[in-house]
């Protein structure tokens, strides 16, 4: 295989890898946004806190599996928390208001996450080696990371995990019926603050797997939380409120960014990637305001 | 008892369309801006002028830009920082490459570019709307930051990327202590205060109003919803540039791209939702909280300075102002002005209940 066509493939491999990563914190966004319709800027806040739980539980020597069902525990709470103190006061706001609360929120974890344990750099190692898939590049020549790989199959796990738990059984029929319309779900007696607890609970389990993942590449440190603002142009390219839409969007995003990076970024001054994907994303909406999987916006008067 | 209008009487339509109808909004009007320009200056100390006022003052601008946009016309801006920061590159670029021009001129020509620009982030409000458009917003904000740290040419080619502002003469009085800034900021302010008041009960306000309140039916009855849009996008980065351009020369007095990221835009978001969406008094109430809170957060930190170490204050800070954004949108969810209103209402019944 040519070199150039092995290293353009290589680039759009790991372009489509690193876009699940986005997909992952993407998720927790849409979890929140079809339940409650809630754009919760948290997310990025919530990914750090489960981060540093998770690393200083496992600094203190707990067994690994240990570690994440505590920190899961812990965020669990911490959903039944912001539930009861912050969205039950405000049931019926604006989404504005929401949003705002979420933005101080956001503050609030950011503070809380490095005021309980610290603002140290932590190492993360969740038994996945960063090393390239050997086999593959004896043979064709294109380097692609086995870590990558991994989190891939840890995110499709997720993804079947999330459709499932939002399609089957009574939990399931009760998000459904709550993403579709509020109001119509609390008046045949669906408990909406529990879902909301529930839904909130889920991202934050996200927000763990993010979390750890993003921990490994970067290291468990402040920075953790601005991953939440890469995922944005891939919330707004997939639609809000689409599942798959998160999964396809982190793909198209992570793999154009990526080509972007590599192939036009010499030409007119690199470091493109804070805002080419909003770009990207941006000449997607034009065409489908809603985004790709989005549901379709009707307007009455 | 005092605050009443009994007595006073609107026998001519102009009278009746005044911006102030009520005698005693007039008087405490007047009294603010004798305060204002006779007042703080003999009261205040020079570090309260600079520290608190000045910056006071251009976040309100700023407020009132973003509390058009966003307060008025509805379109979600996460990117207030970027019109800000277009202001100031441009307000010191005409400054520093056409001396000739004066200075007055030049940051309403910065203002002028900044609304060019929110015209061209804004064209696609017509298709996209609600949290789209306001990620959308979100890359003009990284996009403009991208730009001024990357290209030299914007800063007269300074290599740290940051530039001191050049001095400032108004017809030939050159522009030079703190309270020569002051009162440069308070005739932009109250200029611009007066005209946003006028603004916003105008035709076009009221037509920005009706889009807010839904746009279909805002079109519905005839009002063209892309020039509504897009002439509330360039009203409100105009402030936004001017604001960015005072920011840069009256207040840091230099020009640095840092000063404008996306933390400033979530700033100006959270003056105009803790003032009050849609209230020019609130822009005024909401930037004096934001700019007020912080300090005084930072002066009880100070009393803890050796008790407690400073990055976990730093942290209990974050969580403070965290928390108090949060408590306040749940007590009072339409912002401080609408405390004030009540207040305000309760006044001209009292002493009577009803």
């Amino acid at each position: 295989m040519p070199v150039e066509l092995a290293f353009a493939i290589e680039v759009l491999i790991a372009g489509l890898l690193s876009g699940v990563m986005y997909s992952l914190v993407a998720l927790g966004f849409v979890l929140i946004f079809k339940a409650s319709g809630v754009f919760n800027f948290a997310q990025g806040a919530m990914v750090l806190f489960a981060a540093l739980t998770f690393v200083r539980i496992l600094e203190m020597g707990v067994n690994f599996w240990l570690a994440i069902a505590i920190a899961l525990a812990v965020m669990i709470l911490l959903a039944v928390i912001i539930e009861r103190v912050m969205l039950r006061p405000l049931v019926a706001q604006p989404v504005i208001i929401l949003f705002m609360a979420t933005i101080g929120l956001n503050y609030f974890l950011e503070g809380l996450a490095q005021g309980i344990w610290d603002s140290q750099v932590h190492g993360l190692d969740i038994g996945i080696p960063d090393v390239p898939w050997m086999s593959i590049l004896e043979s064709t020549n294109i380097l692609i990371s086995l870590f990558d790989v991994w989190t891939a199959v840890i995110c499709g796990v997720l993804v079947l995990f999330l459709a499932f738990f939002f399609q089957k059984g009574r939990i399931g029929r009760a998000l459904r019926a709550v993403a579709d319309d509020n109001q119509a779900a609390m008046s045949v007696g669906i408990p909406l603050q529990l879902i909301w607890a529930i839904v909130w609970a889920a991202a934050g389990m996200v927000a763990l797997v993010a979390g750890a993942i993003w921990g490994q590449r970067l290291g468990v440190q402040f920075s953790i939380s601005l991953v939440a603002l890469k995922a944005l142009p891939v919330l707004i390219l997939g639609g809000f409120n689409s599942i798959a839409g998160a999964i396809i969007g982190g793909l198209i995003i992570g793999a154009s960014e990526k080509l972007a990076e590599v192939y036009l970024g010499p030409i007119i001054g690199g470091g493109i990637e804070s805002w080419a994907a909003y770009f990207i994303a941006m000449l997607f909406l034009i065409v489908r305001p809603q985004g790709l999987f989005g549901e379709k916006i009707i307007e009455r008067v | 008892m005092l605050y009443r209008e009994t007595g006073q009487f609107k026998t001519s339509y102009k009278k009746d369309m005044a911006i102030f109808p009520i005698r005693q909004d007039r008087w405490a009007l007047i009294a603010t801006l004798i305060f204002v320009v006779v007042g703080v200056p003999l009261l205040a100390t020079e570090h309260v002028i600079a520290g608190y006022l000045i910056p006071l003052l251009i976040w309100a601008i700023a407020a009132i830009g973003l509390n058009i946009l966003t307060g008025y016309t509805g379109q979600l801006s996460l990117g207030h920082g970027a019109f800000m920061a277009v202001g100031a590159y441009s307000a010191y670029n005409l400054a520093a490459r056409v001396p000739e021009i004066p200075i007055i001129l030049v940051f309403l020509l910065a203002g002028l570019i900044a609304a060019i620009f929110g015209v061209l982030v804004g064209s696609p409000s017509l298709r996209i709307k609600g949290f789209y458009l306001a990620v959308a917003t979100l890359a003009a904000q990284f996009f403009v930051e991208w730009v001024f740290a990357t290209f030299p040419w914007f800063v007269g080619g300074a290599a740290s990327m940051v530039i001191d502002t050049p001095k400032m003469t108004i017809f030939g009085y050159q522009i030079t202590t703190t309270l020569d800034n002051y009162y440069l900021v308070l005739g932009f302010v109250v200029v611009g205060t007066l005209y946003a008041k006028n603004l916003v009960r105008s035709e076009i306000g009221r037509a920005w109003m009706a889009i807010r309140d839904m746009d279909v039916a805002a079109e519905v009855i005839g009002i063209r919803p892309l020039y509504t849009k897009l002439s509330a996008f360039a009203v409100s980065s105009f402030y936004g540039g001017v604001a960015g351009a005072l920011y840069a020369f009256c207040y840091v007095k230099s020009v640095d791209f840092t000063a404008f990221d996306l933390f400033v835009s979530l700033k100006v978001l959270f003056m105009i939702i803790i003032g009050g969406m849609g209230s020019i008094l609130g822009c005024f109430l909401g930037a004096a909280f934001i700019v007020v809170l912080p300090i005084i957060l930072n002066e009880i930190a100070h009393l803890f300075a050796g008790q407690i170490p400073s990055a976990m204050l730093s942290n209990i800070e974050h969580m403070i102002f965290g928390g108090l954004i949060i408590f306040f949108l749940i007590v009072e969810p339409h912002g401080l002005a609408r405390l004030w209103m009540t207040a305000k209402e309760k006044l001209r019944l009292w002493p009577f209940p009803h």
